[in-house]
């Protein structure tokens, strides 16, 4: 393939450069022993050469995680993890490492990219080509570095913003989701190795979404990623994560931790389009995607928005949560997940109610196939000081052939009597009569399911950037491959 | 699992004490299961919070309490009348219970059309012990509840009822059990067997009712096989004192085009739980599984549900209504399953619940775990407050808040209560909720359901 | 499109029907020419939405002796998509919802697919725009109708507007009309009958399936069969159906009995 070959030669011409442009930390290609130990920890702490209180606050998690049971309460099974045979700091893979090109990568893979028009050089970058560098057009890249500079976002790896805005991230980190909260996040705290920081400064509406930058730069963040924003006043962000293509990983587990903390009238728009590989359709291989999400509401007036598209992984154990403090906050959790051959999803929400008037919403599509099995599991609580709040819950499951599971868990728990909590949830099939009307219409079989599986989650896609939801709404078509006769 | 609290479990320290005396003690069969249920409730611990199913009730009252086992002269207390439910028992057959012994001077047999065997546990063991080893203990599912294990053990009380193929009970069946006239916290141990043979149909009343004052610790399992196209309704009415710990766990079997209705008001009770689990067996079987529960005070209640659809096109419907005042406390839980087999499945539930006060809390759990695709299941759960503007309308019409807001208590109960099919049986419960109302000033006889 | 003009549209030859093993239909004999328009007239339960059920392709039918020719070519064993691409046409009489779908949406996917497998290219977004503006304007539909999910909350009279929007379309060469009348009043039965009219065409044959007259006031035939007991019982024209009117279907009840 031409094109490739050009691409890698533009990337070996980039490598040099590659540290200029400030999204590629600066670290030796070098591996930490097998294993999970206090040396790992510090290991890594000295690697990203961090300050002293960073590697406390890893230590304390680690020695809390040795005292941690795993959590079981998920409707989910798999063997037990040997957290021993792992490693836990590699550094990205150079251009000797991987495959060479795209001719080396699994025609599958490639099937899917193409399906979903993904464009020449993100596939290489997304199959994990050796692109080790900044490949795309580097002038986009700071073109968007200047414009957020420009309004003062900070938006960097967090190793960078050790050095950039230390007081911030030590100010806020582990504030919403503690060393001691469960046990993947501990692992994490332990020994997360990079992850995005972002700060909106107070007043400023954040110029871009900050997703293609990201789709562009983050990568081999890998097992143990950790992200951190942070919308001050009166600022807007929208971060959209992941991307809508699958993406070639050799890590089983992943245990990223998510943190988001909006203060007074702030805003934080968080869309993730999870893709990552699910395992053949034997159950064989697939990632362990085990992520703790959760946003605090701290302000008054302010708003979390969690949209999420669940396609991927072997297992997926994730529930993006938002405390609502701050009176008048707003939480809002959008969900499409779609579990086909051995997939298991447990995922849900959590809204915590604690301020007055704040309301919360909550739109779940699960939709399971072959023999998976899926399951929504969400909690409402309104504490005894959520005067006057709300929250409305839908969630819908629709089950593709009999040999899958779906179900629904909802916890609601009420200690206000001004609060008021509403939950429905339905389940249902793709109905004989709908197949048969839509094939009438020459619509074959697939897209047939495809096109109701996309009816069926319609009032999620659209929350959804633009961009991203076509793409989305494509995935949907190709996650139920092989799902009806 | 293993022993999940730090109390000692008294019952286990009692069991080789009290055995004698137990019904049946003669039966070898009987002794097995008893042995077997001891040692695997000593093995399982009283249930905490740390089980799934328990997370949102505690069994405080039992690790605070040493209860001890009832004697004959508990059973023989003195008692003028008894707390009838339904208005005029006349030709009615009714069993009555107190501190757990059967009191033989209060029964009544009533018109029970051949066919019919009612009678108390013990005397069933004694006449008829091939029939009871049958049914004990064959319908409680796995061996994973605690308290059907402890209640196996030590069972010293209850009732069975037998109706054979075909046959129709026109009249409801009251069961009285009186709880709490002892000068020492007590516990008993009912076990209640109910088998319809195809085609047979019955009405059970149990009313629970406490009078006096004094702890005592109830701890019911009720054992039910529904035949081939028969019918089987089960009420239910919880009022103890707010002293009494009332447990119960219910089983049920429904086999083909067989259908169980069951209705639980409870309105009263420091601490309870009424846990029912319901195996829809037969192809076209129907439950409908509704409740009411009222609570003041510091009371705790919790129903907890399990449905299961096995076979295709198998129904159910469920409706809970809750209004919780003061600082008490409700839990909801209301599984239901689908099994791949069950195609067809129709289930619906609903649990609202209406808090009253500050200090009140709900906390709901409705559950679907479906495993079939041709299925119709959902459910809704909601709570909130009296609505304000429905409050205001009725007092701009002339009524007196107070009123007004027990009227509107009255009908969002009443939505519930209308699922009872047996008309006697509505108005005696719809009685029993106005009388739970606040300064029952407001009493309108035309107010009583349909 | 067929090359002889002289090729029959549809050709139904002793046609057996079953449904869960019981026979519905029992030795249907029907042919009907291009441009030709034929009503299918009969009391309930004689078999007429099995008919138009199996033509189109729908699971759950056994052919259990027959065969159905569409221009030229044995049905049997057809997906629905495909004999939808080849230009088979079902109106339904309870047409289905589609939650989430906007009509555009399924009927871009749907004219797209038929498209793609004649070898014709698909039409893209303005182009399709282009053509419905030109197909609601000509029916009358407004374009409200078009952002709304499929059928989901539509009137009785809407949903059949919607179906013939679909025939204007997806421009088929052999429509079936099944109970097309059924849960209209006058005015919406006029309106859609005016759309059929429209639609009628020299190339086009179409199989009107009801149970009343009414209908074929507003759309004449060229045929009127009746159908009871699995079979056509009687043939003849638009008189045939008057005659029904007045005398019901009594004496096919007898005939068969």
């Amino acid at each position: 393939m031409a094109a490739s070959t050009q691409t890698a030669q533009q990337v070996q011409e980039l490598a040099d450069d590659k540290y200029k442009y400030g999204f590629v930390t600066d670290i030796e290609s070098e591996t930490a022993p097998k294993g999970l130990n206090e040396d790992t920890v510090r290991f890594i702490s000295a690697k990203k050469n961090e300050p002293e209180w960073l590697l406390a606050w890893r230590l304390k998690a680690f020695r809390h995680w040795l005292t941690m049971a795993e959590p079981t309460w998920a409707k989910v099974g798999f063997p037990e993890i040997d957290y021993q045979d792992s490693y836990y700091y590699s550094a990205p893979k150079g251009s000797d490492d991987g495959p060479k090109s795209l001719e080396d990568i699994d025609p599958e893979l490639l099937a899917t990219y193409e399906k979903l028009g993904i464009p020449l050089r993100e596939q290489e970058f997304l199959a994990g080509v050796a692109v080790d560098a900044v490949f795309d057009s580097v002038s986009v890249a700071t073109t968007f570095k200047s414009k957020l500079e420009e309004v003062g976002v900070i938006f960097c790896p967090i190793s960078e913003a050790l050095e950039k805005c230390p007081d911030l991230v030590k100010k806020y980190l582990g504030t919403v989701v503690p060393y001691t909260d469960n046990k993947h996040a501990t692992l994490n705290s332990a020994v997360f190795t990079d992850g995005s920081f972002v700060y909106i400064p107070p007043g400023v509406r954040c110029p871009m979404e900050l997703s293609t930058y990201f789709r562009i730069n983050a990568k081999n963040t890998g097992q143990f990623e950790r992200t951190l924003i942070i919308a001050d006043k009166e600022s807007y962000v929208s971060y959209l994560e992941g991307c809508t293509a699958p993406m070639r990983d050799e890590n089983q587990l992943h245990a990223a931790v998510v943190e988001l903390v909006a203060l007074d009238d702030a805003e934080i728009k968080y869309s993730t389009v999870q893709n990552w590989y699910p395992g053949d359709e034997n159950g064989k291989g697939g990632i362990y995607n085990f992520v703790t999400k959760r946003g605090a509401c701290r302000g008054r007036n302010s708003k979390i928005s969690w949209t999420q598209v669940e396609t991927g992984s072997a297992i997926t154990w994730k529930y993006p949560s938002c405390i609502l403090q701050g009176d008048n906050s707003v939480g809002e959790f959008y969900s499409i997940a779609i579990t086909n051959n051995c997939q298991q999803a447990d995922t849900g929400t959590k809204m915590i109610h604690l301020g007055r008037n704040t309301t919360s919403k909550i739109i779940s599509k699960g939709i399971s196939a072959g023999r998976a099995n899926q399951t929504y599991r969400g909690l409402v609580r309104m504490s005894p000081k959520a005067e006057g709040a709300r929250n409305f819950t839908q969630c819908d499951s629709l089950l593709i052939g009999n040999e899958c599971g779906a179900h629904t868990v909802p916890y609601i728990e009420s200690k206000n009597k001004t609060a008021i909590v509403e939950h429905e949830a339905t389940t249902s099939t793709i109905s004989e009569d709908q197949m048969f009307y839509l094939r009438q219409r020459g619509i074959p079989p697939e897209a047939a399911v495809a096109l109701v599986v996309n009816g069926f989650c319609r009032e999620v896609l659209q929350q959804l950037p633009m961009e991203f939801a076509v793409e989305a709404q494509k995935l949907v078509g190709i996650s139920l491959e092989g799902s009806v006769g | 699992m293993g022993n999940t609290t730090s109390t000692p479990l008294v019952f286990v320290d009692g069991f080789d004490a009290a055995r004698p005396g137990l019904p049946g003690a003669d039966l070898s069969w009987l002794k097995d299961i008893r042995e077997a249920g001891i040692k695997r409730f000593n093995g399982l611990g009283l249930p905490t919070p740390k089980l799934e199913n328990w997370k949102y009730t505690r069994l405080k009252s039992l690790e605070d309490t040493r209860f001890q086992p009832v004697t004959d002269e508990d059973g023989m207390a003195a008692l003028d009348h008894v707390p009838s439910l339904l208005p005029d028992p006349g030709g009615r057959p009714r069993l009555v219970f107190v501190n757990g012994r059967m009191r033989p001077s209060f029964w009544i047999e009533g018109d029970l059309p051949s066919g019919v065997h009612l009678e108390c546990l013990r005397d069933t063991l004694a006449r008829d012990p091939d029939w009871a080893e049958a049914y004990l203990g064959r319908l409680t599912g796995d061996d994973h509840q605690a308290l059907v294990q402890l209640n196996t053990a030590m069972m010293d009380t209850g009732f069975a009822l037998r109706v054979d193929a075909g046959v129709v009970i026109e009249q409801p069946i009251e069961v009285v059990f009186i709880g709490g006239l002892t000068n020492r916290p007590v516990a008993y141990f009912p076990r209640n067997l109910i088998v319809l043979a195809a085609g047979a149909q019955a009405t059970v009343v149990i009313h629970h009712v406490g009078m006096g004052i004094g702890a005592y610790f109830a701890n019911t399992v009720t054992e039910i096989d529904i035949g081939e196209g028969a019918r089987l309704n089960h009420y239910k009415v919880q009022a103890e004192t707010r002293d009494a710990t009332h447990l119960s766990t219910v089983h049920v079997n429904v086999a083909k085009d067989a259908a169980y209705e069951a209705f639980t008001l409870s309105i009263g009770g420091r601490l309870s739980r009424n846990e029912v689990s319901v195996r829809l067996e037969g192809e076209g079987a129907r439950a409908g599984l509704n409740g009411a529960y009222l609570m003041r005070g510091s009371e705790h209640c919790d129903n907890t549900t399990v449905i299961e659809h096995l076979a295709p096109h198998t129904t159910c419907r469920e409706i809970f209504k809750g209004v919780l005042d003061d600082q008490s406390r409700a839990v909801f839980q209301g599984k239901i399953i689908v099994r791949k087999e069950a195609q067809g499945t129709d289930g619906h539930q609903l649990c609202k619940t209406l808090l009253l006060s500050t200090g009140a809390e709900i906390d709901a759990k409705p559950e679907l775990e479906i495993y079939a695709d041709e299925v119709k299941c959902s459910h809704g759960a909601t709570t909130g407050q009296i609505d304000e503007t429905a409050l205001f309308y009725l007092r701009s019409r002339g009524i007196p808040e107070a009123q007004a807001r027990n009227l509107l208590v009255q009908s969002f109960v009443g939505e519930a209560l209308d699922e009872i099919s047996n008309e006697d049986v509505r108005h005696a419960f719809t009685d029993k909720v106005l009388h739970w109302l606040p300064a029952a000033c407001f009493r309108s006889d035309e107010w009583r359901g349909k | 499109m067929s090359k002889k003009k002289a090729k029959k549209m549809l050709e139904i030859k002793n046609l057996h029907v079953s449904v869960d093993g019981t026979e519905i239909l029992k030795g249907l004999d029907l042919s009907v020419n291009p441009g030709e328009m034929h009503a299918i007239m009969g009391p309930n339960g004689s078999g007429k939405s099995t008919l138009s059920h199996v033509i189109a392709g729908r699971d759950g039918y056994e052919i259990t002796g027959g065969r159905i020719i569409f221009q030229g070519e044995d049905l049997t064993g057809m997906a629905p998509e495909v004999r939808a691409a080849k230009g088979i046409f079902l109106a339904f009489q309870y047409p289905v919802e589609i939650p989430g779908v906007a009509n555009t949406t399924f009927l871009k996917e749907a004219l797209n697919a038929i498209r793609r497998f004649k070898g014709e290219g698909e039409l893209d977004a303005m182009q399709f725009v282009k053509m419905m503006r030109a197909k609601t304007k000509e029916l009358g539909i407004s374009d409200d109708m078009l952002k709304r999910a499929v059928n989901v909350g539509f009137s009785g009279g809407e949903k059949k507007r919607n179906e013939v929007l679909q025939m204007a379309v997806l421009n088929p060469t052999l429509a079936i009309l099944d109970e097309t009348d059924s849960g209209l009043d006058i005015d919406a039965l006029k309106i859609v009958a005016e759309g059929v009219n429209k639609l009628r065409s020299p190339q086009r044959s179409m199989l009107i399936i009801t149970h009343y007259q009414r209908l074929l006031d507003y759309i004449v035939p060229d045929k009127v069969h009746v159908l009871a007991h699995g079979k056509i019982q009687r043939t003849g024209g638009k008189e045939l159906a008057l005659e029904l009117e007045e005398k019901g279907y009594a004496e096919f009840d007898e005939a068969a009995a």
